[in-house]
């Protein structure tokens, strides 16, 4: 039997790489992997506490943020193609418009 | 059924108002005019019918059209009695109106605004049947007031006429007058009986005190004066005749100038409890009968003899009233409306035969080149100066015997010299028009020409009724006329007049009659020169007579003249006080405004610029924190993550 702890460090330390992932990485690609890494670290809590608690909730909110995060992917990729195809870069360091 | 009828009266010339009044433009004359009287003509079908069942029950009707005011102890209907006085009024006015639109089809043939003088004539028909049919004064005033505005646009007819303008505002104002007057009648009537209407005031009119009665009757009498035409307010009908001739006939003889006379016949009620009231009636109408036909005696004017001799006769009418003789006034009114018509209308046909002429020293020999208004000229004449068997003889003779039975010496001897003066202007009107040589230049002479069926059928009928219309009222004082009237004015106290006290009358009124004829015939077929003769004798009673006794230029001094100058001082004073300190308080709102906006832009305006400039300085440093990079966004994102985590945790301890 696997304590509640355990899933919730192993979700942890994902959430941390994630956002480690977003905060460093220059890359949009791998900027748009490590929210999906974050989403996931979300859902393994989620599925988690839904185990320990004996309720269903849980394990359905994971299967809407699965198929929200589908949805997000799609649409993060479909935003980096039309932004590489202006600017030749996935660098989102160069994508600094939305400013004054 | 009968109360349908009632209602529908007044409707049909209201129907032809608003038509030919918004609408005449989009067609032709020819259905204007139809338009025109036939809707007089279908009013006129449903008098008859409403007549022939009062006759033959002899019971009023009171019909609420419409209830228009009420709440309270207050309540004002648009409603209409209709009982045997009404009746007869109704059928003078319909009967005689339509014969009178029927002419001024010919009359106004081609002449401008033909539409909108049937209009008025419509609209005046409609007032007219108001303020006969009225079951209260407010309907009555109504139609009091419609009928005062008819008269008005339908003098002003030829507005660009000068004298015709001033006339129309002339009667307009002279009106305002009696108005005035009948509008107190009316405030006393209605605080003393808390009702405005005829049947409830006359149920309950013998509580009044005699002061009250003297009061109200002699206020009605002010507007009975100033419609009827009477001393000291006659001088706008004159004018009057500056309208168009069947106008003249219609409004300002037959129908219109009777109203004062149905008015206080219709409140003989409040009249009879005032002694008082009925003398100054009674003496007003003598001396209006005498004064007027003493002024008709030179006039010069076709139109204006006959305008002085409806003066006259409405004085006559009056004179009645004022001796309690009601039913012989209302005859006199009846057949005065038909055989003033028939003269109005006979002298229009005489104008319009030569081709506008007014004047009678232009005019004579016309009797062989216009026959037919010739003869139904003279029918009117011989009506009017009272020579049996014709209408006026009956009338006129009735309130003649009438004061003479009743001691009212004085006013029947002002009446009789009256008679005699009436008699002998018609006649002089005659022989200077119709007998002689011709007077009119060539150019006139040659257009003369008989007026077309259309003017001419309207005065047969009216001389039909000029000379069988007496015949209602025979036998005098028992007539049929006094027996349908008898439940409205009263049959009158018995008097022991025997038959042969009234037949002396009769004949003496007819020797009257005849001797102004006679004289007529002596100044103006016999002996030419004696008139020209006489007034050289007697130069300054003729100059006097001539200038209708000055009366008009006496009013302009006493009154027209101050008025107007008060006028102009009130104008003055409007001008520079009133209108100066209007200025003045612009100017000063001008000032405040000033001060105003040198306020806003300099101080109001100074402190929300600073304002304004500290925030553009403040947000020029906070936007340096938009930088535009994501990761910066992310980072803001987790730190505050982290913030919220440790703030919770420190709660959490607490």
């Amino acid at each position: 039997m696997v304590p509640l702890s355990a899933y919730v460090a192993v979700s942890a330390v994902l959430f941390i790489i994630g956002l480690l992932g977003v905060v460093i990485r220059r890359n949009f690609i791998i900027v748009l992997m490590s929210v999906e890494i974050m989403l996931n670290a979300a859902t393994i809590n989620l599925v988690a506490f839904s185990h320990y608690l004996e309720s269903m909730a849980g394990q359905l909110v994971a299967l809407f943020i699965i198929a929200i995060a589908a949805g997000e992917a799609a649409i993060g990729l479909a935003i980096i193609i039309v932004v590489f195809r202006g600017k030749i870069s996935t660098n989102v360091d160069e994508m600094n418009l939305l400013k004054w | 059924m009968t109360d349908l009828l009632i209602k529908l009266i007044p409707l049909f010339p209201l129907l032809a108002v608003i038509l030919n009044g918004f609408a005449g433009k989009r067609y032709s004359h020819d259905v204007a005019h139809r338009l025109a009287w036939g809707s007089v003509g279908l009013s006129f079908l449903c008098t008859i019918g409403v007549f022939a069942d009062i006759l033959q029950t002899g019971t009023p009707h009171e019909v609420i059209a419409y209830q228009w005011i009420f709440g309270g102890d207050l309540t004002i209907n648009l409603a209409y009695l209709v009982d045997p006085l009404t009746c007869i009024m109704l059928l003078v006015v319909t009967g005689v109106g339509l014969l009178i639109h029927i002419y001024s089809v010919g009359y106004m043939h081609g002449e401008d605004g033909f539409t909108r003088f049937f209009t008025y004539m419509n609209l005046f028909m409609v007032s007219m049947l108001l303020l006969v049919m009225g079951n209260n004064y407010v309907v009555l005033f109504i139609g009091w007031e419609g009928v005062g505005l008819c008269s008005y646009l339908l003098i002003g007819y030829y507005y660009d006429k000068v004298s015709a303008a001033k006339a129309a505002s002339k009667a307009f104002v002279v009106n305002r007058i009696g108005d005035a007057g009948f509008l107190v009648a009316i405030f006393l009537i209605f605080i003393n009986f808390k009702t405005l209407d005829y049947t409830k005031v006359f149920a309950q009119v013998s509580q009044l005190s005699p002061e009250m009665a003297t009061a109200i009757a002699l206020c009605l009498l002010v507007g009975a004066v100033g419609k009827s035409a009477q001393l000291p307010l006659y001088t706008w009908l004159p004018d009057a005749m500056e309208g168009p001739t069947p106008v003249s006939a219609l409004i300002h003889a037959a129908t219109m100038v009777t109203a004062g006379v149905y008015m206080i016949v219709r409140n003989h009620a409040i009249f009879d409890l005032s002694p008082t009231a009925m003398t100054i009636v009674g003496v007003i109408g003598g001396l209006t009968a005498l004064f007027a036909a003493t002024i008709g005696l030179v006039q010069t004017d076709i139109k204006r003899v006959l305008a002085y001799s409806t003066v006259s006769q409405l004085g006559y009418m009056i004179l009645g009233c004022g001796i309690g003789a009601y039913t012989a006034a209302i005859f006199h009114l009846m057949t005065h409306a038909f055989f003033k018509a028939l003269l109005f209308l006979s002298a229009g046909s005489v104008i319009h035969a030569l081709s506008g002429e007014q004047d009678i020293r232009k005019m004579g020999g016309l009797s062989s080149k216009i026959p037919w208004t010739y003869r139904l000229f003279l029918i009117g004449t011989i009506a009017i100066a009272g020579i049996p068997p014709l209408a006026g003889f009956w009338s006129k003779d009735e309130i003649l015997a009438h004061a003479f039975t009743h001691h009212h010496y004085l006013l029947y001897g002002m009446a009789a010299i009256g008679a005699l003066l009436t008699s002998f202007y018609m006649f002089r009107l005659i022989y200077l028009t119709f007998y002689g040589r011709s007077r009119m230049d060539h150019h006139t002479e040659e257009h003369v020409h008989e007026s077309p069926m259309v003017m001419v059928v309207p005065l047969m009928a009216l001389g039909v009724l000029s000379i069988v219309g007496g015949f209602l009222g025979f036998p005098p004082e028992h007539g049929w006329l006094h027996q349908f009237l008898a439940p409205v004015a009263g049959t009158g106290e018995e008097h022991a007049a025997g038959t042969g006290l009234v037949l002396m009358l009769m004949m003496f009124a007819t020797g009257i009659a005849l001797l102004g004829w006679g004289l007529a015939h002596y100044f103006y077929s016999v002996n030419l020169s004696a008139p020209d003769h006489l007034a050289a004798k007697f130069q300054a009673a003729y100059r006097i007579l001539l200038n209708k006794y000055y009366v008009d230029e006496l009013y302009d001094l006493l009154w027209v003249e101050p008025t107007k100058k008060l006028g102009l001082l009130l104008d003055w004073f409007d001008r520079n006080v009133i209108d100066g300190l209007v200025r003045a308080v612009a100017q000063l709102a001008d000032l405040g405004a000033a001060g105003a906006t040198w306020m806003e832009k300099y101080v109001i305006y100074s402190g929300i610029n600073v304002v304004g400039y500290g925030n553009h300085l403040a947000a020029r440093q906070w936007r340096q924190l938009q930088s535009g990079m994501v990761h910066h966004y992310a980072a803001i994102i987790v730190a505050g993550l982290f913030l919220l985590a440790v703030i919770i945790q420190l709660i959490m301890q607490l």
